[in-house]
This record gives C-alpha cells, structure tokens and sequence, in this order.
C-alpha cells in the first residue's frame, strides 16, 4: 500500500497497463505534451511516446468516435475527454455507436472503449464547465458508467476497466484528484465492476451515494453520530451495472434511505435508484426515500450562490433527519 | 483531369482480365436485382422499416471495393445494401436481415441500416449522416498502429459533407495521415434537398484541398473509372502517404427511401440519369469493346436473378430470433 492521491492513482493505472497491454493506448486533447488538463496522464508521454500517447485535435465527436474504429479495429483505447461538458460534443458517437454496437450488429461488434472525463462542480467554473452527466450515459444500455470515490477505486477501476470487453464512461470527480488515500501497489489489483461498497456499518438509515458525495455522506455520518442516528454509507462505485442489491439489503436493515449525488436532482441517478428501492422494498420503508442533488439550476458562478447549488453534508443530515 | 481520370481508366481497362470485368458485372447485376428485389419485397409487407435502395449507384459500390484486397475494411451508411454485396455477402444473409430473420447477416437486430459482418470486415451500416467517417478514422488508425497494411474505404453520402464528423475526420486522417479513402457518393440530393441547397462549394472534391490530401471527381456510372480512382488511394494508403477524398458523381434510380416517391425531381432529370446507367453501360463496353459473347452476359443476369430468387426464399424461411434473446449481446458477457 502506498498513500497516493485519487490523480496518481489513475496515473498509476495507465502506467501499469499500457505497461501490461501493447494494444492499451491514449488519445485525447493535451494528454501528451501537456500532460492531460487535470495532469492525470502526467509523464506519460515521455515515457511511452506519441503512438501510445496521441494529443488530438479538438474534435471530441472524431475523438470518441476514432476511439470506436480503433476498438473494433482491435485495440484498447483509453480516450480523455478533457471535461464531461465535452462529451455533449461527442455523444452522437457514445450513444449511438459505442453502446449500440454490439447488439445492432447481432453480437459481432466489440467495442473495448474506455471514454475517461472528469466531471463536478465546486471550483466557481460556471455554467458550463461544471456538470455532472452521469444520468445522461446510466440512462443509454450498452455504456458502463464508472464514478469512483477513492483513490484505490480510481486504479482498480481504471485497471478493471481496460480488462473487460464493453465502453465504459469513467468519470472522474475534479474536487477527488487531490484526494490521498492508500492503494495497492500490486500490478494485478482491480475493482470489479458492480459490486457497491459499503464504507460505513450502521443500522438506522441508509446513505446511498457514489464519486464525491460519498465523501460529504461520510461527514454527514459523523454529524449524525454525534446525534446518535447511526448511518451506514453505500459507495455504488458504477452505476452500470448497478449493485442495487447491496442497497436493498441495506434498506431492509435500517427502513430508511436517503440517495446522494451531484447530477441535478430532476431525472438523476438519485430517482433510479429511489424507484429500485421503492419496488423492491416499499414493505420495509419506514419513510419516503429522500435525495440529496445539485439544485436544478445552471451552475452559477458566484462562490457562495454555488455552494448552495451543490449538495453538502449539512443538506444530506437534514435529509436524514426527515426519514427518522 | 476530366481526359487524365478517363486516361487511368482505359488503361484499368486494359489491365484487367476478362474474369475480373465479368466479375465485376455480376456484381453490379446481383445488386440491381437485390434492390429491384427488396422493393417488391417491402411493397409487399415482408421487410418493413426504413429502407434505401442503392439501384443506379452500383458502378461505385463495385468499383471501389474491387479496388481493394480481401482483408481491407469497408465502413457504410444507411444506403448500404450494395456495399455490402459487393463485399462479399452473402445475399441470403443480407435479404434474411431485411426480413429480420435470426439468419440474417446481423441476426435481425440491425436491418437494412445495420448490416455487419466482421470476417468479411465490413464494418457496419451507420444511420446517422457523417457516423461512419470517425469510424473509418480510427479503424485507420489501428491499421497505422499495428502497422497493418490494411486500408479502409468509407462510403458516405453528399449530405454527410456538411456534417462536422466529415471536417473533423478529413482533418485527423490526413494529419496522422491515416491509410483510409473517403468515398462520396453524390447523388445530388440529401434526401430531397439538392446539393447547392445545402453546401457552398458543389464541388464536393474540392474539400479535400484545405485538408492538404488529393481529392478527384470521378464518374459514378462508370465502374472502371471507380475502380482506378481508389485503386490508386489505396496504393497511395498503403504507402503510408495518408487519405484520399474521392467524389463519385452518380444517380439513385429510386426515391430517399421506400416510402419516398421522389416529386422533387423531373422525369426528364430521371431519364436523363436512366440512360446513363451503370449496368447497362458496362454491358455495350463489354460487347462492343471486349467482344464478350451477349449469350454470357445473359447467363450472368439468369444466374443472379436465381440467387436473388433463393435469397427470398432462405430469407422467407428463416425463422424469427427468439423473443427470449431480445437482452442478449447488449453487454459482451450477455
């Protein structure tokens, strides 16, 4: 184990498969020369060189789409896009090539695309530059959708990702890339898709959650402490696939669920994952399942206005304390 | 360039074996029966959905793909029937996919939009204008990176050519200078919308110049002029000296698709365009210049109207994929 943050750990990640796969490649705006925009494919270059590590032209719908030809061309492309307000560029390509494929051609397609984007708010980005699209890509079948909280999840994530055979969107939270945490050394460490984790054992409410908020639901749960309400705290790690079984057995424990994330709170992960609970668990509920989003609002710019658009521990208690 | 382009193709001409030109007529003919074919078939209820027959366009599908080794790649679009034919298909799997059958060339789940079939490495149908180009792009670029000697041929419409995927794409393949041929076929009219409606510059060949890569008109009903035109873009590919944009003037005998009567052109403008058909063109070249018997041109046009007639047949059939696999393939361990 090594303390590294959530940045070295995907860096570490890259490194070790491109390291592991020659069919392993990168390819997205600045992550050569200039070392990736959040400087998560920083030094790869120099040490892998351009064919393994390709700066493109900004044309992100030719990026992801040249990321779906190399695939079936063979190939395991890792492409950055450098934040997810550009996939809305490219999703012509993500939705209907990359995740249709392979069931439009009968079975005959494979397409082992990684798309890597950071994505979130909370550095007074605006508008634009601030989302969080998750529930755009979880809504698509054939796209995996990736959200890791920690720096471990990160590498092991990462690494998983490049082994398995469908796309996958891995987003990343830019608020986690500083993030330190301990990580296995060892080459062969992956997470598996679909299997939540859960970080924090308790028996009055269910936190559901997953990338940064995991972490403003683990702060909200000391709070609650302290207030004596013990909550346990789910980190769904994808979303695709989606280990709702992990949550249901959790809710049929405590009776109460609270969902936590940063998409806006209008059609976001947040109601798929209440109306799982809902359907398989409505019996158990002690009390409507609440979410906890972003306000249904553009990103505004001004510091304190967007604070209060993003969802925070102090929100995620008063959620609890409606369910108790 | 008009004289030049004609030049190169009477030489193909000369170059090529009586079995080769034969071949290529089959072809042209399996197609135009196909299409003539699947009408009568949709007319009739037996394939629904959207479909976009590529009748008069024959000499290009053809052409192009005879200009290419076995093992190259060929990424299509929606009007894709022929290039798939002349990929070599089977038509049994091509008209079993139209009828949606489990037999068909994509068990039934693309149609005629989506056909794929990776050992003859075509590609895949893409239904949105411009898709498939980005595809080409990075199948190209895998060939690069493999150093494969692999070209891909990507076929696409004259609609495509104001959509950003086909200025995204030129720019990255010739600046990686990528071993693909981009085939527009201009047939004047995106869907019902004439070309000089739609793009400023009508001379589509002429958008490979700011994308520093050769860019040709050829004639469309002429399947040597085709062929020649890509012969030398894929030499060129292979050579590794990037991609060509070939522009191929040609003519859809029938509407957008099977539920468009094509009002907005003239008879006369149809006529025109009949008399310059591609198959029928090939067959006086082959009469009167290569001195080929009529006796054996008419046994090639007896012999795909049969293989067409079995197609149905096979097709008519096959049975329906079973409903319990409709979530099947949508993940790779499904």
């Amino acid at each position: 184990m090594a303390l590294i943050t959530y940045r070295e750990a995907l860096n570490q990640a890259l490194r070790e498969e491109l390291d592991r796969d020659e069919r392993v490649f990168i390819m997205g705006e600045e992550v050569g020369y200039f070392g990736g925009a959040f400087k998560v494919t920083d030094g790869l270059i120099a040490a892998y060189g351009e064919k393994r590590v390709r700066d493109t032209p900004i044309s992100e719908l030719t990026i992801v789409g040249a990321g779906v030809g190399a695939a079936m061309g063979g190939l395991r492309p890792v492409v950055e896009l450098m934040t997810i307000n550009f996939a809305l560029l490219a999703i012509d390509q993500i939705v209907n090539t990359a995740a249709k494929a392979r069931y439009m051609f009968g079975g005959q397609a494979k397409v082992p695309l990684v798309i890597r984007a950071p994505q979130g708010g909370g550095h007074q980005l605006g508008a634009q530059h601030s989302q969080s699209l998750e529930a755009y890509f979880l809504h698509c079948p054939g796209i995996r959708v990736a959200v890791p909280a920690t720096a471990a999840d990160a590498k092991g994530m990462l690494k998983y990702a490049l082994r398995q055979e469908d796309p996958v969107m891995f987003l990343e939270h830019e608020s986690l890339y500083g993030l330190k945490g301990e990580v296995p050394e060892d080459g062969e460490y992956l997470v598996p898709f679909g299997k939540a984790n859960v970080l924090r054992e308790g028996k009055d409410v269910t936190i559901v959650s997953y990338s940064k908020t995991v972490h403003d639901s683990l702060k909200a749960a000391e709070t609650l402490e302290n207030q004596g309400t013990d909550a346990e705290v789910i980190d769904l790690r994808t979303l695709n696939p989606l280990d709702i079984g992990t949550v249901i057995q959790s809710v049929k424990k405590t009776a109460r669920a609270v969902v936590v994330y940063e998409g806006w709170l209008t059609g976001g992960a947040g109601a798929e994952i209440a109306s799982r609970i809902y359907e398989a668990a409505f019996d158990d509920l002690d009390a409507p399942v609440q979410r906890v989003a972003s306000a249904d609002v553009p990103m505004p710019y001004n510091r304190h206005l967007e604070a209060a658009a993003l969802p925070s521990p102090g929100q995620i208690v008063q959620a609890v304390e409606r369910v108790m | 360039m008009a004289l030049e382009r004609e030049r190169l193709a009477e030489r193909a001409m000369h170059r090529l074996a009586e079995g080769e030109l034969l071949e290529l007529y089959r072809l042209m003919t399996l197609i135009r029966r196909f299409e003539d074919k699947v009408a009568e078939m949709y007319t009739r209820g037996k394939i629904t959905g959207f479909c976009h027959l590529y009748a008069g366009e024959e000499a290009i599908a053809v052409g192009a793909i005879h200009g290419l080794y076995d093992k190259d790649y060929v990424v299509s679009t929606y009007r894709e029937h022929g290039h798939c034919l002349a990929k070599g298909a089977s038509p049994r799997a091509v008209m079993a996919e139209l009828f949606g059958k489990a037999t068909g060339i994509s068990k039934g789940r693309g149609g005629s939009m989506h056909l794929f079939d990776p050992v003859l490495r075509f590609m895949g149908g893409y239904a949105i204008v411009g898709g498939g180009l980005p595809i080409a792009t990075g199948l190209a670029l895998s060939i690069a990176y493999k150093e494969d000697p692999e070209v891909v041929c990507c076929f696409f419409g004259d609609g495509a050519l104001p959509q950003g995927a086909f200025h995204e794409s030129l720019n990255m393949a010739s600046l990686w200078k990528l071993p693909v041929i981009f085939v527009c076929e201009n047939n004047f009219y995106g869907m019902g919308t004439l070309v000089q409606n739609a793009i400023c510059q009508e001379e589509l060949y002429r958008f490979a110049d700011p994308y520093k890569i050769p860019g040709v008109r050829v004639d469309g009903m002429d399947v040597i002029e085709v062929y020649a035109a890509v012969s030398e873009a894929a030499a060129r590919a292979r050579e590794g000296k990037g991609p060509s944009l070939i522009e191929a003037i040609t003519y859809r005998f029938r509407g957008h698709s099977m539920s468009d009567p094509a009002e907005y052109r003239s008879k006369r403008e149809e006529r025109i365009w009949q008399e310059r058909d591609p198959i029928k063109r090939f067959r006086n070249l082959l009469l009167h210049e290569r001195r080929i018997a009529p006796a054996v041109l008419d046994k090639i046009d007896q012999e795909e109207a049969a293989v067409v007639d079995d197609a149905v047949k096979f097709a008519d059939e096959s049975p329906e994929p079973p409903l319990s696999e409709l979530t099947k393939n949508v993940y790779v361990e499904d």
